[in-house]
């Protein structure tokens, strides 16, 4: 994992005493909350719909024990004992007192963590593949260049005042677990057939009121020079970007305004100009980085064979674990989807739980998941019975990864002031009804979102929810045939919504249809893409 | 009825005027007819609110609602977590949230 060295932990160190100030000035009236508000907001500090809400960086969803087993600590200590993890990779608090705020960051900042540009018009935290680093499909470990993009990214002068957020994702396999094409840039690392690495740029993609899906703008960018070339797209875009229009800001408007080409020719142009002052960081900076992302000391010659006996241990095995690039280990998702709970939420005595057991069984690594999951990237086989054991005994058990109760949703209408319907009863509800028949089910993304922001990715889902607002009353649409892996597609509405009860009849009426067409081992996204919307739609109001 | 709601600035917990000062719960909240304004313009100042405004509501028999759901969840808290609502041992409170 990446350590600070002394400029990182003084950096930090820095802007939590200048916010420790900002906030003093504030309680004290020396400036406005309209002087404080972006202050605040720089620092991770929204006011939510029932008190301050904090969201915490945590870079590319990558966690030592001791940063979780701090965020638990925190949620316990200045919370009400639980985080929410979000589809960014991120945590967030949802009960912090103003008052209180600095001393947080202080206590994240003791364990090299901040809450820097976690909101604003800048570079977010750039999100990765959750099994980066364990994969066996990655031609590299895609964390060393997305810290290299939180470097560059990081109080970057030029790009603090973007016209709109600007999100990144990066990862290094065919199968996208990232979902880069609905990010603003996705870098996919690639090896060319001379067997040199170096990064597919795809731009203007993104979810919101507006749903695109990012063309690949250049499909290979030598690695000396991506930061380079990032830095040319962001160029182009704060040059060009709709300040004016709020709606119309992120880059997707750009590019797809523009055209690909157009785009293309003026990043390349622009790219071309930059080449010639030299601002890439020197490639020793980048091998610097990467020591630190070194396999941690697998154990040579292990067996792959697991005990299957416990019946409910198999199935856990078969739904939550994935191979790993080292003969004997496994990559070992935590769901945070218990049946009928809150989808992301921790308590703290969970998280640092978790923290214990990556200590114990995973080179003391966690991942946080886009989809809202804990991984232990790297546990040896022989160690997984007894950390099944301890998880199922704790609630972290659940065999659903990926399947109908895995739901994504963002906190809705119960927790965001931007929400126009709530997202949580919807998927506790859902996942009541449907858990039971997840493994006849199969493979079924579903997500849900409480308003067209889209935090909760519903474009994105087989199926996808969508809260709105009807005259002061809740109403979701039905969305189908969304993917956010390799094979990208956006969701379309089925017909008019449903109340909170028929939305999820109707989500249970769509796997219904899916079970009857079915043919061989078609997934749900399959099946809806070989028969088309028709059937659904007679199901579902015919 | 308008009545006012907004934050704590300290502690972001949700408010209401009460005529006199800012109270946690929203049967406390009065009708402030037209003076609004006046009112909020005066409270921001003093810094005994945060980003606070004005919100239609009823007050029926059983107390004061607010007229939108999303203010209906402010008073109470999350619909999802009873535990973490203002009356929690109360098995009425929420019935009017939804």
């Amino acid at each position: 994992m990446y350590k600070y060295d002394t400029y990182d932990q003084a950096m930090v160190d820095t802007r939590v005493e200048e916010f420790r100030d900002q906030v003093r000035r504030r309680l004290e009236g020396h400036i406005t909350e309209d002087q404080f508000k972006p202050l605040r907001l720089m620092n991770g500090l929204y006011l939510q719909l029932h008190a301050y809400m904090l969201r915490v960086a945590i870079p590319y969803g990558t966690l030592s024990g001791a940063q979780m087993r701090m965020l638990g600590d925190i949620a316990d200590k200045y919370d009400r004992g639980y985080g929410h993890f979000t589809t960014r990779q991120n945590i967030q608090y949802n009960w912090i007192k103003l008052e209180e705020a600095a001393d947080i960051l202080a206590d994240l900042a003791s364990v090299e963590m901040h809450a820097i540009q976690t909101s604003g018009n800048c570079i977010r935290n750039t999100s990765s593949d959750q099994y980066a680093g364990a994969a066996a499909d990655e031609v590299v470990d895609p964390r060393p260049y997305a810290e290299l993009i939180r470097q560059w990214s990081t109080f970057h002068p030029e790009f603090s005042f973007l016209p709109r957020k600007f999100k990144m994702a990066v990862i290094a396999s065919d199968i996208d677990r990232a979902a880069i094409k609905l990010h603003d840039i996705g870098v996919q690392i690639v090896r060319n057939d001379a067997g040199e690495i170096g990064a597919a740029f795809y731009v203007g993609g993104g979810m919101g009121r507006t749903p695109m899906i990012a063309p690949c703008i250049n499909p290979f960018v030598p690695i000396d020079q991506f930061i380079t070339y990032a830095e040319a797209c962001l160029r182009v875009y704060n040059r060009h970007g709709r300040r004016d229009n709020k709606y119309k800001a992120r880059i997707k408007i750009l590019v797809h305004e523009l055209g690909k080409e157009e785009y293309t020719r003026q990043v390349e142009a622009e790219f071309a100009h930059l080449l010639t002052q030299n601002i890439e960081p020197p490639l020793a900076e980048l091998e610097r980085i990467k020591a630190m992302f070194a396999d941690p000391a697998f154990e040579a010659g292990l067996s792959d064979e697991l005990d299957r006996s416990d019946p409910d241990f198999a199935l856990w095995v078969d739904n939550n674990c994935v191979a790993h690039k080292q003969p004997g280990y496994i990559a070992a998702t935590i769901s945070l989807k218990p049946v009928g709970g809150i989808p992301g939420d921790a308590t703290g005595e969970q998280m640092r739980l978790m923290a214990d057991l990556a200590a114990r069984y995973s080179f003391d690594e966690l991942r946080v998941t886009h989809a809202q999951n804990i991984v232990l990237p790297h546990v040896k086989k022989a160690d997984l019975y007894a950390l099944w054991q301890a998880l199922d005994a704790n609630g972290l058990g659940t065999a659903n990864l990926d399947l109908v109760g895995d739901i994504i949703a963002c906190p809705g209408l119960d927790y965001c002031s931007l929400a126009n319907a709530r997202s949580i009863p919807v998927a506790q509800k859902i996942s009541q009804r449907l858990s039971a028949k997840s493994q006849e089910i199969g493979e079924l993304k579903l997500k849900i979102s409480g308003c067209i922001n889209a935090c909760g990715h519903h474009h994105a889902g087989h199926i996808g929810i969508l809260g709105v607002d009807r005259k002061g009353v809740e109403n979701y649409q039905l969305l189908l045939g969304g993917s956010e892996a390799a094979d990208t597609s956006l969701g379309t509405i089925t017909g008019p919504g449903f109340d909170e009860d028929g939305i999820v009849d109707a989500v249970e009426k769509a796997t219904q249809v899916y079970l009857a067409n079915r043919s061989d081992n078609e997934r749900f996204l399959d099946t809806y893409r070989r028969i088309g919307m028709a059937p659904f739609k007679e199901a579902l109001y015919g | 009825m308008k009545i006012l709601t907004g934050n704590d600035l300290k502690t972001g917990a949700v408010t209401w005027w009460d005529g006199v000062q800012w109270s946690l719960h929203v049967e406390d909240a009065v009708d402030v007819g037209d003076h609004a304004d006046t009112i909020l313009v005066r409270e921001l100042a003093a810094r005994r609110v945060n980003a606070a405004y004005a919100i239609d509501a009823v007050k029926d028999e059983s107390g004061v609602r607010p007229g939108h759901i999303k203010e209906r969840i402010r008073a109470l808290g999350p619909t999802v977590r009873p535990d973490l609502t203002l009356k929690p041992a109360d098995p009425t409170a929420g019935d009017w949230v939804i």
